[in-house]
């Protein structure tokens, strides 16, 4: 064997290791899904009989499926929102640019910086105080402006890469703004859109501080949900990984989908 | 000539008209919950005790400053997010180069291995927690038995060290998926000149791969920063912050006397507080950040 083919397999060996470690809690929790209770509990096997029971408890409760249902509306609910907000000005950063456009663009990026428990109880006694306590609109509306920085950065960056002339030549024909957007921008970028949606969702599927604050039943998506297993007469592991499996595997698909362009967002173009 | 100057008019109200709702949107969302903090932060409020109120000047924070339990939670933060920060640090930067280089399989093992940070952290705070470090039935436990080493409870134990464990675990793949983009774009042809030049693995790694990444690693910092001051989910689902204060960080010494105590003033004073750490991170991610937006 060759030196360069040695190397190859021990690195291989090496990063297989790693990874394999690294993801072990996600498969065992996939694994741990199609067991009984009793097996979940007895030492660590990989041989057993898998079953579907612990998927079927899960999906039969009625109320998982208002958790996930309640998931899916906050989620995407909450991304359409701060797209249709952040497609016109993204729009007319990236191509009426101004003096003010770069402040803008950082003041944006700055109000990320005010951490959730830093504003706890005022965002608390709103949302009682408004009814929005429990419910759907309230937590579409917090993850929508929570996430309104980091879409209008991600579609200013993709408007920027359309070159000028395509919208110009638009402009001639005498397309207004509006018409512009619709029939040239959004079509051109919409691999870009699309990623930016992405990651929005992603972002609001998994946040964890202001579902379990704000929700408790009604509205309360699968983050708090999940949350409900820790009591200690909840402990029914097979139900509580197949209820998991179920709640990230669409995210997962979905991160694994855009990581490049996750890059992108989340460091604000910093990294490319 | 007509035409620009009228469309730069034109333009300027477009502009208000296009970005105006973004920028309102912000600017309430940012204005109103701060103005708000830092009102309550000088006010007795408490809604258990509605008859007392009025303003209190600083003594909320007089109050907080002045609890063994604030510094004992800052001292958790800190180690927390220092620790939290070098495990991924390091680690994503390692792992970064090592998933950089030709293996088999390589693109699915990059897939796996930045799994974790798409978990939401409720899921993967019961998964460790019940799964891997569970004293009688968790994988560790029978790890240890089989290695005859004694079991560890892990979270009465070590409950910190077990929350820091759960917490890298989400963010080191996150270092990692900045990292292997970043060390992407490494010019070959530097590698190559300084390899035939006689440089090693190490001295590459040291004189070219690092000062490479420099700026990445530098956003890795201060975005995990931010999100690590505030942990929140992970502690809240295994622990409770406890046992006693052992795993009470800021965020959750913060929801205690918020939603527990319903001491609206101090755990307002307590909110002023994170936001000024908070801030002190930002100001220069924000720099990094306006310094690549000129080029």
């Amino acid at each position: 064997m060759n030196p360069t083919t040695t190397k190859k397999l021990l690195l291989t060996l090496l990063a297989w290791g790693i990874a394999v470690i690294v993801f072990f809690p996600i498969f065992w929790m996939v694994v741990t899904g199609f067991k009984t209770e009793v097996q979940a509990i007895a030492p660590p096997t990989l041989i057993f009989d898998p079953t579907l029971a612990g998927y079927n408890t899960v999906i039969e409760r009625a109320d998982y499926l208002k958790f996930a249902l309640n998931s899916i509306v906050i989620a995407f609910g909450s991304t359409l929102l701060a797209l249709l907000v952040a497609i016109p000005a993204a729009y007319s950063m990236a191509f009426l640019p101004t003096k003010r456009t770069r402040g803008t663009l950082l003041w944006m990026l700055s109000t990320k910086m005010l951490p959730p428990v830093g504003v706890l109880m005022p965002i608390y006694l709103l949302s009682r105080d408004l009814g929005l306590l429990d419910t759907r609109t309230g937590l579409i509306i917090i993850y929508m402006l929570m996430n309104l920085p980091i879409v209008v950065w991600m579609l200013y960056t993709f408007f920027k890469d359309v070159p000028k002339d395509i919208l110009e030549a638009g402009r001639m024909d005498g397309a207004r703004t509006f018409q512009e957007v619709v029939y040239l921008l959004l079509p051109l970028t919409l691999p870009g859109i699309a990623s930016t949606g992405l990651l929005a969702v992603i972002l609001s599927w998994n946040e964890a501080f202001w579902s379990l604050n704000l929700t408790t039943s009604d509205a309360a998506p699968l983050t708090t949900f999940i949350a409900s297993f820790s009591s200690p007469e909840g402990l029914f592991w097979a139900k509580l990984s197949a209820a998991s499996t179920l709640a990230i595997a669409p995210i997962l698909i979905f991160g694994w989908m855009t990581q490049k362009q996750m890059v992108r967002g989340l460091t604000f173009g910093a990294v490319k | 000539m007509r035409e620009r100057t009228s469309g730069r008019t034109v333009g300027g109200f477009r502009n208000l008209f296009l970005q105006g709702p973004a920028v309102t949107l912000l600017l309430l969302w940012m204005l109103v919950p701060l103005g708000m903090t830092i009102w309550f932060s000088f006010q007795r409020y408490n809604l258990m005790m509605p008859s007392v109120s009025g303003f209190a000047g600083w003594e909320n924070y007089y109050y907080l400053v002045t609890d063994p339990a604030l510094w004992t939670a800052m001292g958790n933060t800190l180690l927390l997010v220092g620790s939290v920060l070098a495990i991924s640090v390091i680690g994503g930067t390692l792992l970064a180069v090592l998933f950089q280089q030709e293996f088999f399989g390589r693109g699915i093992a990059r897939l796996l291995v930045i799994a974790p940070f798409f978990v939401m952290p409720t899921v993967s705070a019961l998964i460790w927690q019940n799964m891997m470090m569970h004293p009688v039935y968790g994988v560790f436990a029978w790890l240890s038995k089989l290695l005859g080493l004694p079991v560890i409870d892990w979270f009465s134990a070590m409950p910190l060290i077990s929350i820091i464990i759960i917490v890298a675990w989400h963010w080191m793949p996150f270092a990692l998926l900045i990292l292997l983009t970043a060390i992407q774009s490494l010019d070959d042809d530097q590698v190559e000149a300084a390899r035939m030049d006689g440089a090693g693995p190490l001295a590459i790694f040291w004189f070219i791969t690092l000062p490479h990444l420099k700026r990445a690693i530098s956003v890795v910092i201060m975005i995990e920063m931010i999100f690590l001051l505030t942990v929140f989910a992970e502690i809240f689902v295994t622990t409770s912050g406890g046992p006693g204060l052992a795993s009470t960080n800021l965020a959750y010494f913060i929801y205690i006397r918020a939603l527990l105590d319903f001491d609206v003033g101090a755990a307002s004073a307590g909110g002023v507080i994170a936001i000024i750490l908070a801030n002190i991170v930002a100001i220069f991610l924000v720099r990094t950040v306006a310094k690549n937006l000129e080029t």
